[in-house]
């Protein structure tokens, strides 16, 4: 077993090291570090004075070598200009030169400054990051049981009615993206003009203009369920329908299986034979499924963010990546690539864990 | 003139759709008729819910291939200044016997929705199914050895593969779908890997079959290498000397980034079927005859493991199609003129919730395709399996 961790966490590791590098290549190529010099520096630089200014910045050299610099496994840039200033990756403003650090990436803590939002990348990383935290709680709170209830009542009894109802709707939500859901709950809920509101509104229901908000700007101080709830929605959405069949195919695979029909035939009833028998074994498979949604998640987040304008991680990497804010790009990039091989490993040894019949040695 | 009511609305729309109702009915007789001679195809005709998806899905192709009979105005002309005016509005006066309605309503500057729907389905329709094609094609490729041959291969496709899959879709589009990044030419070099990868396949395919019968294996061989090669120089390097294959820099853009996101997880797919079914005797059985790698790889397990496949493919159209909808939303290598559906809804979204039409009209027929091919592979799937 430790020996998987180990070996898993070696693979990661790399994964992470080749994962980042791509991004850093991708960030720093020459194209937008021009862009960079002209939106930093001046509009109306000349191509000669881009090339200095790139080069007085730090960006010149080759990109492996940038890249260990900004990891901080090699050490930082220094130059001193024509009137003798000494400036660095690690020398701060008005700081000594020589009390300065050699070593500063983000492995010392230094992410950056992000042009875009004017403040430290890890600064706004983190308190977006926190709203995109609860958006993700929630969204899980409703998805995973709502999912799972859908599944194992579909997989109980192959075929019903209940089966067909139930396998239409999952296949519906994996067919709606969160574009798609969003732009629909928006105009049925959250619209004076259509949908919901105008009638509830007519009978004397609402006392705004609208069911629900169609932003959730106001959520980033005060979550309410009048807020929260369509961009939940949509992102839980989507999520659902897969997860659901997932869970389904599992179920009624165990529903075939000998034990199963033995306890039927021992006189269990069915309710019985479901909770105690059929379940546990069943929710194996929809375990990983769930873990390795996350990364799909990101996905919706991204949208859903960018939609309802809730200015949490997603709508940061949007904002970061179309101004071309190339450090804020590349600490949220760190962050995501982090966080999908995390829920990869958890969902690697959480299928262990959870089933006995796989052995690793 | 009078604004028209929903049902009148629909009445007209239902007329103007007249082609694909005819194509339908045409494709579901013959189909139905002859279903018991058509394999696969035919079986899902005994599926209610593959039959409702196939009529959903072939609802959009037939709309794709007539889009011009369809639709009502050009889904690029500006007609009148009123913005988003709403379904059923009368159309100002401007020439002589144009339509007199706005269907579905108009968009922020006046354009027929109803029309660039109609249009946007023939976008959606040339771009998902090809790029799938071509992941699949990828896919299949890399994911044959790696399965049947496993050891180092294995190991390192395995890898580049799941740092492919690690990688968060939108962050890669964001950093792989933009325009500075065609000036390095880093789209054209992956275009050159991954195009090629089709030609080597087609290639190995006839060659492994025919190899013992040379001049059939030459003419086989040399036709698919004359027209890969002529399709090659003109799709990724825009350069065919008879210009009839060609891709713009930033329709090659996404076609890139749509094949290289999928590419990976059918490389695992069919990584997956290969190791079940290479244990089979029938695989046993072409070793022991003395056949090549290759030959059991593509004529013993691929055909065996075309159900599964078949499937997937099905949902992986639906799934580029989502795809290609989110580059859309984001505005990522489209012309913002563009009638397909993705930048449809984001130019719609500004205004969401005073008038919902612009937005909601594509968002609805995108679900509906990606549902339709979602269900065609449900009934596909117990069709195949009940073999």
């Amino acid at each position: 077993m430790l020996n998987f961790v180990i070996r898993r966490l070696g693979v990661m590791l790399l994964t992470a090291l080749v994962l980042t590098f791509v991004v850093f290549f991708l960030t720093n190529l020459p194209p937008n570090l021009e862009k960079l010099a002209r939106s930093e520096g001046s509009v109306r630089m000349t191509d000669a004075a881009v090339a200095s200014w790139i080069e007085d910045h730090g960006h010149g050299g080759s990109v492996f070598y940038r890249y260990a610099e900004w990891l901080g496994v090699a050490p930082g840039w220094v130059l001193t200009d024509a009137k003798g200033v000494t400036r660095g990756l690690c020398i701060a403003q008005n700081q000594d030169p020589a009390a300065a650090d050699h070593f500063c990436g983000i492995l010392q803590g230094n992410w950056g400054f992000s042009t875009v939002f004017k403040k430290p990348v890890l600064a706004s990383l983190g308190k977006s990051m926190a709203a995109t935290g609860w958006l993700m709680l929630w969204v899980m709170v409703i998805m995973v049981p709502v999912a799972l209830l859908i599944g194992v009542l579909a997989g109980m009894r192959e075929g019903s009615r209940t089966d067909r109802v139930l396998s239409t709707f999952s296949i519906a939500t994996s067919a709606t993206p969160e574009y798609v859901s969003g732009v629909i709950l928006v105009a049925l809920f959250a619209s004076p003009a259509t949908g919901f509101s105008p009638i509830f509104a007519n009978w004397g229901w609402l006392s705004g203009k609208t069911l629900f908000f169609g932003t959730a700007t106001s959520a980033m101080d005060h979550i309410t369920f009048w807020n929260f709830a369509l961009p939940v929605a949509t992102i839980a959405l989507y999520g659902v329908g897969y997860i659901a069949r997932m869970t389904r195919a599992s179920m009624t695979e165990v529903m075939t299986q000998q034990y199963i029909r033995t306890a039927r035939l021992k006189g269990v009833a069915f309710r019985d034979v479901v909770m105690r028998h059929a379940l546990r074994n069943a929710m194996i498979a929809p375990f990983t499924v769930i873990m390795l949604q996350f990364p799909y998640l990101l996905n919706g987040v991204v949208i859903t963010e960018t939609l309802f304008n809730y200015k949490g991680f997603g709508w940061m990497l949007v904002t970061a990546a179309g101004n071309n804010d190339i450090e804020m790009l590349l600490g949220a990039s760190v962050v995501a690539v982090i966080f999908v091989l995390a829920t990869q490993l958890i969902s690697d040894i959480g299928y262990v864990f959870l089933n006995p019949r796989i052995r690793l040695s | 003139m009078e604004m028209i009511s929903w049902p009148m609305i629909f009445a007209l729309m239902a007329k103007q759709f007249w082609p694909v109702w005819g194509a339908l009915v045409v494709t579901y007789v013959l189909s139905i008729r002859f279903k018991r001679k058509l394999g696969l195809y035919g079986k899902l005709f005994d599926s209610p819910v593959g039959m409702i998806g196939f009529a959903i899905v072939m609802f959009w192709v037939f709309t794709a291939v007539f889009a011009n009979v369809i639709m009502t105005f050009d889904p690029l002309a500006q007609l009148g200044s009123v913005k988003n005016p709403l379904p059923g509005t009368p159309v100002p006066a401007g020439t002589e016997g144009q339509y007199p309605w706005f269907l579905l309503g108009g968009d922020h500057l006046a354009r027929d929705v109803f029309s660039r729907m109609v249009m946007g389905a023939r976008q959606v329709l040339i771009i998902a199914p090809a790029a799938t094609t071509f992941a699949f094609l990828v896919g299949i490729t890399l994911g044959l050895p790696a399965g049947y041959l496993g050891g180092k291969l294995d190991t390192v496709l395995s890898f580049f593969a799941n740092l492919v899959l690690a990688f968060p879709v939108i962050l890669l589009f964001y950093l792989l779908v933009t325009p500075e990044i065609r000036n390095t030419g880093i789209p054209v070099v992956l275009a050159a890997i991954l195009f090629l990868i089709p030609i080597g396949f087609f290639v190995v395919l006839f060659n492994s079959r025919f190899h013992t019968n040379p001049p059939k294996r030459n003419l086989y061989v040399g036709i698919t290498l004359v027209l890969g090669l002529w399709a090659y120089s003109g799709l990724a390097f825009n350069s065919d000397p008879l210009g009839v294959w060609g891709m713009e820099p930033n329709l090659l853009n996404v076609f890139v980034s749509v094949v290289f996101v999928n590419a990976p997880t059918v490389f695992r797919i069919v990584r997956g079927i290969v190791m079940d079914i290479k244990s089979r005797d029938y695989v046993a059985a072409g070793q022991t005859r003395g056949e090549q790698a290759w030959y059991i790889m593509l004529w013993e397990i691929l055909p065996n493991a075309r159900g599964p496949l078949i499937v997937d493919y099905c949902l992986r159209i639906g799934y580029t199609t989502i795809l290609l909808g989110t580059l859309g939303f984001f505005g990522l290598g489209v012309t913002p003129e563009s009638p397909d559906w993705g930048s449809t809804i984001n130019a719609g979204r500004k205004l969401l919730s005073l008038v919902p039409h612009p937005a909601v009209v594509p968002a609805l027929a995108l679900m509906s395709l990606v549902l339709g091919l979602n269900l065609l592979a449900d009934g596909l799937r117990e069709e195949s399996m009940k073999d």
